[in-house]
């Protein structure tokens, strides 16, 4: 059967530092063709237009999972009742990326970040320099708990509580800098290890 | 198949978040959760799917070794009171012993690994290479062995991912659908895990 294979794609441009722009995905197994989708499939998927997605036709392969890991997604980070602001909610997930060293989450999630907090050339050093930049005192506190967080074993502990503490967020927000880096430790293994980057095609 | 549960989660149970950190009903953290009703719901139906799975399952990956990895996977995270709760699943003791002794032969600290030759290189760490002992994997068969193979990848170094890895599971029988399983296994356990670590931390009074 076609499905018993691995992918390869020995043509690809894989990017070669983390960025901002808008990459594409490869898949290393074969996603499910958009014309097998069942309705448990599109359950699964949530929002219809995922069934573009060579990554979410993939994952549909087991849709129950899909479907309750993508409303986990939406709560931790659309859900706009009080906590953290959106853009910090964006950082602590693009943090977590940048020190795992997915390069695709982090492209998406650091375009968030900048877009929701229009400080775009901060984003950008986190990037460039990794997670020890200094991004200013609260977002240091926040790129710091999300990676003390993301460490294995984790060496997250009251003491980033504190310092969260320190920068002014309440209780809710402090669960959400928790709830969105802890996310990404699951969508970055993901993305990892079922397929690779795309750069863009030079312009 | 090499591990046999004793029991399978009921739907009705406990959310595991909740009972992992010890959130008591009207406490301060079940008031915080309630905030993000989805995100405790979905999390909780996460385990479910991958634990519990409805019918018809989607692939043959066998629930006991689902658990195995688990309790595997939580060991890895030193966090050996939710490798419990997965491994007191397993009805076999000879595959829970196991699991701890690959436990303790496979610890690590993460994240370590490779990215593509360029200028992220000088970021690149070294790190151990697992596979499953000899001895284990007469236990656990050659099937789980690889899937513990590729978990500890996932835990420790996910970016030294390649074709290659996934290649290795489908030579030990394991199916496309049955990978695309395993990885939600092991990545939502790194997100389980790191939340009750968090909300451990947010419950414990400041000095």
């Amino acid at each position: 059967m076609s499905t018993e294979s691995t992918l390869t794609h020995p043509g690809n441009m894989h990017p070669r530092s983390f960025t901002q722009a808008q990459l594409e995905w490869l898949p290393w197994l074969e996603p499910l063709p958009e014309d097998e989708l069942t309705e448990r499939h599109y359950a699964g998927l949530v929002d219809a237009s995922r069934a573009k997605s060579p990554y979410f036709r993939l994952l549909a392969r087991d849709p129950d999972i899909l479907g309750a890991r993508t409303r986990t997604d939406k709560d931790i980070f659309y859900n706009p009742d009080a906590g953290l602001p959106r853009a910090e909610r964006e950082l602590s997930a693009a943090a977590a990326s940048r020190f795992n060293g997915c390069i695709y989450c982090a492209s998406v999630h650091a375009r968030f970040a900048s877009h929701f907090s229009q400080r775009t050339d901060v984003v950008q050093r986190l990037l460039d320099e990794g997670v020890q930049a200094d991004l200013g005192a609260r977002w240091n506190a926040i790129v710091q708990a999300s990676v003390a967080l993301s460490a294995t074993p984790s060496t997250f502990g009251s003491a980033h509580v504190d310092a969260l503490r320190a920068q002014g967020l309440d209780d809710l927000a402090i669960a959400d800098v928790v709830h969105g880096a802890a996310f990404f430790n699951w969508a970055n293994r993901l993305m990892l290890s079922l397929g690779e980057p795309q750069a863009p095609a030079a312009a | 198949m090499n591990a046999v549960v004793s029991s399978f989660p009921d739907p009705q149970t406990l959310d595991v978040i909740d009972q992992l950190v010890g959130i008591a009903p009207g406490s301060a953290l079940d008031r915080l959760r309630a905030q993000r009703e989805q995100a405790r719901t979905q999390a909780q139906q996460s385990y479910l799917a991958l634990f519990a799975p409805a019918e018809p399952v989607a692939g043959h990956f066998e629930i006991a070794d689902r658990f195995a990895i688990a309790a595997f996977v939580a060991g890895l995270h030193g966090q050996p009171e939710v490798a419990r709760l997965y491994a007191e699943a397993l009805a076999e003791q000879g595959v829970a012993r196991a699991i701890e002794a690959e436990v303790a032969r496979g610890a690590a600290q993460g994240p370590y690994g490779h990215y593509p030759e360029g200028p992220l290189s000088v970021e690149d760490e070294a790190g151990p290479v697992y596979a499953v002992d000899a001895v284990q994997r007469a236990v656990l068969g050659e099937r789980l062995s690889a899937g513990l193979a590729h978990a500890h990848l996932l835990v420790f170094h996910p970016r030294d991912a390649s074709p290659a890895a996934l290649q290795a599971l489908l030579d030990a029988g394991w199916r496309t659908t049955e990978i695309v399983t395993l990885s939600q296994l092991v990545a939502f356990l790194a997100f389980q895990i790191r939340v009750v670590i968090g909300l451990r931390a947010l419950a414990t009074p400041s000095a």
